[in-house]
């Protein structure tokens, strides 16, 4: 089935998700759509499956112009999708997740479904034991399974989104090998990444998105650096971290294994000395988040050792590293380093480590305004943060970090900041280093983790890299990014 | 006691209780909490009663009180499904409300006799000994309960719209990209659920304490809602746990009368802090200290201990009590 | 501009709306009780503000109410849903009573009731507490925690009048042996409220109002409640936070406990239903309230003057007892729901306006 998205618009708020983008598939291919994070593939791909309505534009299937209001009627007219948050259910058996949605009588037959399962398994060389509950299952066999579900409510169209962020190394394998033969029975592949491998190992045209729109479109085989330039435009160095003297080591992890449901990260070794930056790069997923929580006591080590100046604080609980002068900055503003519906006093008064009984409100607004002017916030003190646009957001919760830090661990510390203000923030933090606060922070921007930091940690589905800043290119950092130099 | 008599009068008892817990355990499985349950079943018990009294009829009792159970748990859907109100402030206002609206209307009621559904034993089958007695020598309502049990576990785990009441409240984002329009099945569950709620009422002043006063059957919602959660949202294990629950109340009931120097109004609050240890015993596995606490034991005393927790903890569905972001 | 002012006035219509409805509804129910509406307006009119002696009556079920709300004000605003408020009471009634009769015989009067209030406080804070405990280390919801509780404090009520504190003679329901009138709240004579009681509920609701606006605490316990996480992640000791504030609502629930047995009208002694559904009465206060201290006040009054004006109407019609409340019900859910209505809209508006943009840019290019 051939594909045809024609000028496709999709705003949210303020955001162009999807500012115009054209794209045609041809089928018995496996298309590659690359791009960093929020660059839109995965709004672009929401809108072909039916999940989103575009504000604009059209889609055409074998060039007839189609019109999907919901992902079902997609999926009835022969798209289907794999979200990169498996939409699927955890509690329910295999069987039940395969047959969850498919049309037929009231009650269904369950062995027929089973034997179809068990074929159109057996034809990937999938292993799924029908009975076995979700949950027990791996990512990359609950993906397994939706592939498999998709194709037999009849999608022609597969769209794959982000697929390989946290499945293991036999079962991408496996997975290319599938998309392969789909692609050999005529069926068309949408394969989203932003694994420059992955795209060169499997795809045979792709298209590079970038802030909304089309960067450019390419055959395969293509030079790395033109795909890496089309991701992320001209890498312009604003000049390298000077080198810092650095002080003693105030964080150690030996040996450190976290996990969540998707990914594990194991056996880390790293010091940390006072004053030191260290970016930590890779896709969103790859372990980063679950490392920085470890530094913070907010997640418990499966194994491995966490200190701070020497001693040892594994297993304590937040509070302590808290007092023992690590800060740990989430992503999410709102969930979960704002509180919405108070204001920006209150957020001060309540950041400050005052011992008083009493609030000094006068004194807090006073302060809250300081704050206000010193990190450019577009606010007053009295209005609530959720009033705040996303990059002022950001700004308070910088404004909110105490003194005299030993470590403090940031997710994604500058993202959606002009570059005047990203720069100021950079020149305060830098003040902070000098001091002799170790910083530890999340990174999409290659540019920023480039710059900033002394070292840095790339993850890649959990595995570990360790470059030094200044003797990486953006160009080395990119492709490892994606995956290469990992050994296995 | 007779065994075959004391089952039998559990069975007779249970309608009440069991229809509750069924329809919460729909409502919920489709993802909303009915809070309301206490009110509605005292509620829908009066009008079930006032209208079989007028109508001189059951059924139109019967009818009215599953309307009345509908209607509330309609307002339910409304303020949480459209209006997106917490679920808890509306559901324990209506619990007041259709607690009080119960007293104030039914009134004229009180203590006055009137039609209860009527004893029905079925021919040649309640002649069968012990199993006949127990299962055959009923009201319809008793058989009609014990249908339900079976009903509502084929829907849910045997047809195709009750696979998707089970995604419905488990994740309703993917029950969306499945085809399901969640917040009408939503509403057309919560609905359902507080229809059988309903039928609960009427079981109770048409058939298991005929009649209408006021107090008389106060504190069985919120029972019944501590039911589904130990019946971990399953219609079976729930049923159990609503027999289990009406065996106690018969226990208690008899030993009241064999041990008459302890007070009358104690033995009838005994099932709450029993409601509270139930609770504490499904779910407090989940409690951070209790998996510190077993880290510390020996490996085979802690292997048998996290094995029956584990066999009694319940999991609520995981989209229970939240509505989804719309996109 | 003239849209919003139009918008504000589309607000207060709609919230008027909501007290109309219910207004209708209450009316349409004591029809079909063959009550003239209007008839029933003037009796729960002159059943509240009638004579001094009603308006004392009020201020009596006022001061527990207030008491109460300005506990719950605390559990609110950290996100608890305190529903075992009505078993706090009980206990606080409980230990206060217990005190008193331990004491009433070997300390002069002023002394035993100081000490009977601090008793009923322990008591309620301990019902709290365990409430509290059940919620943070055993999972078990605040709802069903506090709800069996009620029922547990309910019962041991019963069993003390009944068992140990029974009067001599008898085995009724209707309470302990009543205290003497020295152990009575003192009131001038002919208006049967003390200002004992009236001082201690503003002074609590003050007190309250001050920590939530004007304390580190208040503000840390806004904070849980409105983003749990947030709050966490910025180094308030959470787990702490919730039981003090169980424990403080507990304590202003068992102060109510003591009043109930010893104010100036109360029956002076211990019986079963001490707690006359005040606790509940004190949730829907503050739902309607919305955590605003100052609301509080009025709205308790409100209540505490058709729950005390309804018996009026009760007498005089037969109507059932629960007509106050049924009509306090409908009231705040009438409320909540034209609330819910009002953001509905609103979020439809705002939803309309953030799809203009890309309208815009269509014209545009």
């Amino acid at each position: 089935m051939r594909v045809e998205l024609r000028q496709i618009y999709k705003y949210f708020g303020a955001v162009r998700a999807n500012d115009g983008i054209s794209l045609s598939v041809e089928p018995g291919t496996i298309h590659g759509l690359l791009g960093e994070n929020g660059a839109g593939k995965s709004t672009l791909m929401k809108v072909l499956s039916g999940y989103l309505a575009a504000d604009r534009g059209e889609i055409l299937l074998d060039g007839r112009s189609v019109r999907f209001s919901s992902p079902a009627q997609a999926i009835a007219l022969g798209v289907g999708m794999l979200h990169q948050d498996p939409l699927d259910f955890p509690a329910l058996t295999v069987l039940d997740n395969f047959l969850l949605g498919s049309p037929g009588t009231l009650f269904p037959n369950r062995a027929r479904a089973r034997r179809e399962l068990e074929r159109l398994a057996a034809q990937f060389d999938f292993h799924l034991d029908p009975q076995t509950p979700l949950s027990a299952l791996s990512i990359g066999e609950r993906q397994q399974l939706e592939i498999l579900r998709l194709l037999w409510l009849g999608a022609q169209v597969l769209i794959l989104d982000e697929p390989t962020t946290a499945i293991s190394a036999q079962q991408k394998d496996k997975l290319f090998a599938a998309l392969c033969r789909l692609a050999e029975q005529g069926r068309t592949v949408i394969f989203v990444s932003h694994k420059l491998q992955e795209v060169e190992e499997l795809c045979s045209r792709v298209t590079v998105l970038a802030r909304g729109k089309v960067a450019g479109e390419a055959e395969m085989p293509c030079p790395t650096e033109r795909l890496v330039e089309m991701m992320f435009g001209q890498v312009v160095s604003q000049g390298r971290r000077p080198a810092t003297p650095l002080g003693e080591v105030v964080l150690s992890l030996e040996g450190l294994t976290v996990s969540d449901w998707r990914v594990e990260v194991k056996g880390l070794s790293l010091e940390v000395r006072a004053g030191e930056v260290i970016g930590l790069a890779g896709l969103e997923g790859s372990g980063q988040r679950l490392v920085l929580q470890a530094c913070a006591g907010l997640r418990r080590p499966d194994a491995g050792r966490v200190r701070l100046a020497g001693q040892d604080m594994t297993g304590w609980p937040y509070e302590r590293f808290l007092t023992s002068g690590v800060v740990y900055m989430p992503a999410g503003r709102l969930e979960e380093g704002l509180i919405p519906g108070m204001t920006l006093t209150e957020h001060t008064a309540l950041a400050s480590r005052d011992r008083a009984f009493l609030v000094d409100w006068k004194a807090a607004a006073e302060e809250a305004a300081r704050r206000i002017q010193k990190f450019n916030i577009k606010g007053r003190p009295e209005t609530p943060v959720e009033e705040l646009s996303g990059g002022n957001q950001q700004r308070t919760l910088l404004a909110l970090l105490p003194h005299g830090l030993k470590v403090l661990l940031m997710e994604h510390p500058t993202r959606g900041l002009d570059l005047e203000s990203t720069e100021y923030i950079w020149e305060l933090l830098q003040k902070r280093t000098e001091e002799g606060t170790a910083i530890l922070f999340t990174s999409a921007d290659l540019d920023e983790l480039l710059d900033r930091s002394d070292r840095l940690l790339v993850f890649c589905a959990g595995r570990v890299q360790l470059l030094e800043a200044r003797r990486t290119s953006a160009q080395q950092l990119g492709e490892c990014i994606g995956g290469k130099g990992f050994d296995g | 006691m007779d065994l075959t008599i004391f089952l039998a009068s559990v069975l007779a008892a249970a309608p009440p209780v069991l229809f509750a817990v069924l329809g919460e355990t729909i409502t919920e499985r489709a993802g909303v909490i009915n809070l309301s349950l206490d009110g509605t079943i005292l509620f829908s018990a009066m009008a079930g009663f006032a209208v079989a009294l007028h109508t001189g009829s059951v059924i139109p009792g019967i009818l009215a009180a599953m309307g009345v159970g509908a209607l509330v748990a309609g307002i339910v859907a409304l303020a949480s499904l459209t209006l997106r109100l917490p679920q808890v402030a509306t559901g324990f206002v209506l619990t007041l409300l259709t607690r009080d609206l119960a007293y104030v209307l039914g009134n004229p009621y009180v203590r006055v006799p009137g039609p209860q559904v009527p004893h029905t034993p079925i021919p040649i089958l309640s002649e069968w000994p012990a199993v006949g007695k127990i299962f055959f020598d009923q009201d319809p309502l008793v058989y009609l309960s014990l249908a339900a049990i079976v009903l509502v576990w084929v829907f849910m785990f045997k047809t195709r719209p009750g696979l998707m009441l089970r995604g419905l409240g488990e994740q309703p984002t993917a029950a969306y990209v499945r085809g399901a329009d969640v917040v009408r099945m939503r509403y057309l569950y919560t609905l359902l659920g507080g229809a059988l709620v309903g039928l609960g009422g009427a079981a109770f002043s048409l058939l298991v304490a005929p009649g209408w006063a006021r107090q008389k059957f106060e504190g069985i919602g919120w029972i019944a809602l501590a039911i589904v959660i130990f019946g971990n949202w399953h219609p079976i294990r729930a049923a159990l746990g609503a027999y289990f629950f009406v065996a106690l109340q018969t226990v208690a009931t008899n030993l009241q009368s064999a041990m008459p120097e302890v007070p009358t109004q104690v033995f009838p609050t005994l099932p709450f802090p029993l409601m509270i240890l139930t609770l504490l015993l499904v779910t407090v596995s989940s409690a951070e200290w209790m998996n510190r606490l077993l880290g510390r034991l020996p490996p085979g005393l802690r292997r048998t201990l996290t094995r029956t927790i584990q066999m009694l903890q319940t999991v609520p569905p995981a989209g229970l009590g939240k509505v989804p972001k719309r996109e | 501009m003239t849209e919003r002012s139009a918008s504000r006035t589309q607000d207060r219509l709609l919230r008027l709306i909501g007290v109309v409805v219910a207004l209708f509804l209450s009316a349409l129910i004591l029809l079909a009780l063959g009550t003239s509406p209007l008839e029933a307006v003037a009796l729960l009119f002159s059943g509240a503000l009638g004579t001094p002696g009603d308006l004392a009556a009020v201020l009596t079920a006022w001061v527990p109410v207030l008491l109460c709300s300005a506990g719950l004000l605390l559990t609110y605003s950290a996100g608890l849903w305190n529903i075992g408020i009505e078993g706090q009471i009980v206990m606080g009634a409980i230990f206060a009573t217990g005190m008193l009769r331990l004491v009433q015989d070997l300390l002069p009067p002023h002394l035993a009731l100081v000490l009977g209030a601090l008793s009923g406080i322990v008591g309620g804070m301990l019902w709290a507490t365990l409430a509290g405990l059940l919620r943070l280390y055993g999972n078990v919801s605040e709802i069903f925690g506090g709800l069996g509780l009620n029922f547990v404090a309910g019962s041991l009520v019963v069993y003390l009048v009944t068992g140990p504190w029974s009067r001599p003679g008898t085995g009724t329901t209707s309470g302990t042996v009543p205290f003497p009138s020295s152990l009575w709240l003192p009131a001038f004579p002919g208006f049967a409220v003390s200002p004992i009681e009236i001082a201690l509920a503003l002074v609590a609701l003050v007190l309250v109002g001050i920590a939530l606006r004007g304390t580190y605490f208040g503000l840390r316990l806004k904070a849980i409640g409105k983003n749990l996480r947030s709050a966490y992640l910025l180094g308030v000791p959470v787990n702490r936070y919730l039981l003090a504030a169980f424990a403080l609502c507990g304590a202003l629930a068992g102060l109510a406990g003591w009043i109930l047995v010893v104010g100036a009208s109360a029956r002076h002694n211990l019986f079963p239903l001490i707690s006359s559904g005040y606790g509940f009465l004190a949730i829907l206060v503050v739902l309607l309230a919305n955590l605003n201290a100052i609301w509080v006040l009025p709205i308790s009054f409100f209540f505490a003057a058709i729950s005390m004006g309804s018996l009026e109407l009760v007498y005089e019609k037969q109507l059932d007892s629960a007509v106050g409340s049924a009509i306090q019900g409908l009231l705040v859910l009438s409320v909540l729901l034209t609330q819910g209505l009002q953001r509905h809209f609103l979020e439809k508006r705002a939803g309309r306006e953030r799809a203009r943009p890309s309208a815009e840019e269509e014209i545009g290019s």
